[in-house]
């Protein structure tokens, strides 16, 4: 680094902006490697039957299937609701 | 028993030609009887890098087609005794290689070498999924880069699910990391990812860090692998990587930026 370019630093750091979002994306990815080939349906039967009732966006349902020990998985179902419903 | 080894990456360009030529000569520097297979089925390019494209008269898939015997594709290295290439086919049929036909070449191979490398092809296709399905070890190359390092993962993904050791429940393939690209000024700068960070995302044994250098494109240029040009950092760094893959404890380097002069840094350079 030059003395010009030290007077001119401006600390922005891209590497730790890259390693936070791969850690995400990664994690996320590896999360669904490894679930069963029906969640994503699954997923969207469950969408269809709470919108029979309720209007809800597409990622206002998330489902994840977590294995806690050999014997039992957990399946997990998350459902953000619209706050102005009536 | 012959060692099989893929040199894979999921995305193209990262060095996985490069490692393969470079690695796959170093193992035969020592000693090894040595074949590097160019899975890259449609685009031949470790020929070029290997120096020996002129040479070329049968490829892979007339093997596994049967026009052609092992002895009269496989091309000997005029530098190193116990090396040898056998290059990819220029067929446009993508699907040329079959799991039976690779398997009965490599285990034709296993017979006569000691160490079988695959140069795989970029993606995720059948092409790449055949050079990593009968691998005994995955060197992952990698560069300090998003794409990248999230592709590395994804093909860390198929190795531990689509090989062969996988599916007959046999003790997982061996995974190395391989860092190519390494601008450690950079890091520095908080501008690359480190060695660490990329350690720490993809979680397996880092097995070599190839320092960025003008050293691998003079190689590529001249036909000859950059590990054979043996005072330049990238050849050294690729010599050290060789020697961990057989088992060696080698000290890395090329982590840290070199010490530049006072007038240097005030004068930039």
């Amino acid at each position: 680094m030059s003395l010009l370019d030290y007077f001119r630093s401006t600390k922005k750091n891209t590497a730790s902006t890259a390693k936070e979002r791969l850690q995400i994306i990664v994690a996320h990815e590896r999360n669904r490697r490894n679930s069963p080939d029906y969640l994503p349906q699954l997923e969207r039967d469950i969408l269809a039957v709470i919108r029979k009732y309720v209007d809800i966006a597409d990622d206002q349902v998330s489902v994840s299937l977590e294995k806690s020990s050999d014997q039992l998985s957990v399946l997990e179902l998350n459902v953000t609701f619209p706050d102005d419903k009536k | 028993m012959a060692k099989i080894i893929v040199v894979t990456s999921g995305k193209g360009g990262v060095g996985k030609t490069t490692s393969s030529a470079a690695i796959g000569t170093g193992i035969a520097m020592r000693g090894f009887k040595t074949v590097i297979i160019d899975f890259d089925i449609g685009l031949r390019n470790l020929d070029l890098i290997m120096g020996c494209e002129r040479r070329v008269v049968y490829d892979f898939v007339n093997v596994i087609n049967g026009e052609a015997n092992l002895k009269q594709a496989m091309i000997k290295d005029k530098r190193i005794d116990t090396l040898f290439i056998l290059p990819a086919s220029q067929t446009r049929d993508k699907d040329a290689l079959s799991k039976e036909g690779v398997e009965r070449i490599l285990n034709e191979l296993a017979q006569e070498f000691d160490y079988i490398i695959c140069d795989s092809p970029a993606g995720i296709e059948s092409g790449a999924m055949m050079a990593l399905y009968f691998a005994d070890e995955a060197v992952v190359v990698t560069n300090p880069e998003v794409s990248s390092v999230r592709d590395s993962d994804r093909i860390l993904g198929m190795l531990s699910s689509k090989s062969r050791r996988a599916e007959q429940g046999l003790p997982g393939i061996k995974e190395h990391l391989l860092l190519t690209r390494y601008n450690p000024e950079r890091v520095i700068k908080g501008e690359m990812l480190s060695v660490e960070d990329v350690g720490e995302i993809l979680a397996i044994k880092l097995l070599g860090v190839i320092p960025e250098s003008q050293a691998v494109l003079n190689a590529s240029n001249s036909g000859t692998p950059v590990i054979l040009d043996e005072d330049s950092d990238a050849g050294q760094a690729y010599l050290d990587t060789v020697a961990r893959l057989l088992g060696e404890e080698v000290p890395f380097r090329f982590l840290n930026v070199e010490k530049k002069g006072l007038l240097k840094r005030i004068f930039g350079g």
